[in-house]
């Protein structure tokens, strides 16, 4: 096997890479950081076995979740993805309480604007003398709707 | 077995180890016997060599910390092989983003409702897209998940405008928000 066909785990390690190797369908060799960052905080044989213990079909998935990990930790030796997490948790927090805050004062708002609505119940305009009867007369059988007066 | 720094018996990860726990050994301070557990794990996923290196890389007071991130990623690890810490930051990513979106919902409702009792009616223009959080490393994460942008409503920037009337549909720039 050529060096240009090894994955970057066995190029990193200097190893031959065989057709069943276990590294190579998750570190190719056109990202050898990927694999360093990862082999740095786990090491290959970890990470070797945390892929064998997976199904197949979960293992690319293990795989970027680790490099992911990997490069949390590069990037903040104390906290590594421990930091991102605390940080959405904070974000979280803070949108909660702005969210709770706005709803509180729509719910003020709100009954403001009822309250506004009702202290000036709406008055009839007509007290039902405005239709003549057929004789003339002032109409007996109108009645102004209840609701006006709720 | 030789004695660790803090006493005569050795630390949880010499003991695992089966070596003698020296009396400047890197472990003692931060994996003590009476808890083996926890060296346990975290020897599980990244192997006490790599942790060795981890802490020896880093100062002295922040060796602490370390140690309680890397033991929280490993039972993440073992919790969830597949995943691990990575799984708790996407199900944090979605909460956000949803209370985001909601927290846009109310703002926009809020404003509608002050100008009603203000009794002004007129075209009300919202700002467009500026973020809710800063722009740093955590930002250019989360928007390569395809978090949508939102607004900070600080009122009266020039956007596109919004009639309250849009908004009283359930609707805000031709997509249903409130669902």
């Amino acid at each position: 096997m050529t060096s240009s066909s090894r994955c970057a785990a066995c190029r990193h390690l200097r190893k031959r890479c065989p057709s069943d190797c276990i590294f190579s369908p998750y570190f190719p060799s056109t990202n050898r950081k990927r694999f360093e960052d990862v082999h740095k905080i786990y090491g290959a044989s970890n990470i070797s076995k945390m892929l064998k213990d997976l199904p197949v079909h979960l293992r690319a998935d293990a795989a970027d979740s680790l490099c992911y990990e990997a490069y949390c930790r590069r990037k903040d030796p104390v906290y590594g993805s421990v930091g991102v997490i605390s940080v959405l948790q904070q974000q979280m927090y803070n949108l909660q309480t702005q969210l709770a805050q706005i709803q509180a004062e729509i719910a003020v708002a709100t009954a403001n604007n009822n309250n506004n609505n009702n202290q000036i119940p709406p008055q009839p305009y007509f007290d039902g003398s405005f239709f003549p009867d057929q004789n003339g007369g002032p109409a007996t059988s109108y009645d102004p709707p209840s609701t006006w007066f709720n | 077995m030789g004695g660790s720094g803090t006493g005569n018996s050795p630390c949880a990860s010499c003991k695992l180890l089966r070596r003698r726990c020296a009396k400047d050994c890197i472990f003692a301070p931060y994996f003590p016997s009476d808890d083996p557990h926890k060296f346990a794990i975290a020897h599980k996923v990244f192997g006490a060599s790599n942790i060795s290196k981890m802490l020896q890389e880093l100062p002295v007071h922040q060796r602490a910390d370390a140690v309680s991130s890397l033991v929280y990623e490993a039972n993440a690890r073992v919790r969830d092989p597949v995943y691990g810490c990575v799984g708790a930051i996407s199900y944090l990513q979605n909460q956000v983003s949803q209370l985001q979106m909601q927290l846009a919902v109310a703002q926009a409702e809020i404003l509608c409702i002050q100008m009603q009792q203000d009794h002004i009616d007129q075209q009300i223009t919202l700002p467009t897209t500026p973020l809710l959080f800063d722009e740093d490393d955590e930002k250019s994460f989360l928007l390569q998940n395809n978090l949508p942008q939102f607004l900070n409503f600080t009122p009266f920037n020039n956007s596109s405008s919004v009639n309250c009337d849009s908004f009283k549909k359930g609707t805000l720039y031709g997509h249903d928000m409130v669902s």
